[in-house]
């Protein structure tokens, strides 16, 4: 009980600090560091409730890759410069969406405090959970690989799916003469 | 609520906030990347309340559940950098408001 709420304590802090880092930083790279922050207090808080194959996963994943992915794309483009945040094109954006704001985390919260869980507990024996019986990474790989197989199947064609339209996306247009002057002088810019 | 271990609305709790800071960052930012961070924050959000519930409930879907969206949030983030790629190359200096035409 302890222990696990010390962990809780610290992982939310750092969660909620890193969000807000996001949301608040000027520079996009803080921002994605700040999200690397966010992505480890989740992953403890995973570990935290046994879930240590996503924990293992999201480490990897999400701070391994997709942030390096983040970076990668910022750096290339060189957008790491300040953004303007004194404009505000779309008057009265910033309060209507902080009312938006407000109002889903109250719903959330009303939602969370009063009636949360529905529907009929696990016939899964605890107790052989708890002893060790069946580890989390293999429950994990018999629910995958049996009843969701076909999702599992169904997700590899998505991530094929994803390859192609990101090679097709960011291929360079060739430099042929008949290209209209501003593919030209974009191809021109690039080099 | 489980024999060892924290109320789980705390994590319900910490979630709903997660996701409110992602929800508000994505309304007023207007750098797309920030935006995208600010999705990926909503998912992570959601992630959260998966596992809690698995744990609740006892049962290993919300784990199974979680493992999809990583996955699909990893082919999302692909597809979303190469598009913002393919702008930027184009208009060096966009913003989320100057895109919003769907047009060169």
């Amino acid at each position: 009980m302890a222990v696990e709420g010390v962990v809780f304590g610290v992982c939310a802090v750092i969660v909620l600090a890193g969000a807000v880092g996001v949301v608040l930083s000027r520079n996009p790279v803080h921002a994605a560091l700040m999200l690397v922050m966010t992505l480890f207090g989740v992953a403890v808080l995973f570990v935290a409730q046994e879930a240590h194959f996503l924990a293992a996963v999201q480490v990897i994943v999400y701070a391994g890759a997709i942030v390096v992915l983040f970076l990668f794309v910022i750096m290339l483009l060189g957008v790491d410069r300040a953004e303007n945040v004194r404009v505000e094109p779309l008057r009265g954006q910033r309060p209507l969406a902080l009312l938006v704001g407000v109002a889903v985390l109250v719903e959330l919260l009303v939602l969370s405090g009063t009636q949360w869980v529905t529907g009929a507990r696990s016939a899964a024996d605890p107790a052989e959970v708890a002893a060790g019986g069946s580890e989390n990474v293999e429950r994990l790989a018999e629910s995958v690989f049996t009843r969701y197989l076909f999702a599992f199947e169904i997700t590899s064609v998505l991530l094929v799916i994803a390859v192609v339209g990101a090679v097709v996306l960011a291929r360079r247009p060739r430099p042929e003469p008949a290209a209209e002057p501003v593919a030209d002088a974009a191809v021109e810019e690039a080099r | 609520m489980t024999a060892t271990g924290i109320d789980p609305a705390w994590y319900l709790t910490l979630a709903a906030l997660l996701f409110t800071i992602g929800a508000v960052g994505l309304l007023v930012r207007r750098n797309v990347l920030v935006m995208f961070m600010c999705i990926e924050l909503m998912l992570n959000a959601v992630n959260l309340t998966f596992v809690t519930f698995a744990r609740e409930l006892g049962e290993i879907d919300g784990q199974s559940l979680v493992f999809f969206v990583l996955v699909v949030a990893a082919a999302e983030v692909v597809v979303g950098l190469g598009i913002i790629v393919a702008i930027f190359r184009r208009r060096p200096d966009a913003t989320a408001d100057d895109v919003s035409v769907l047009k060169g």
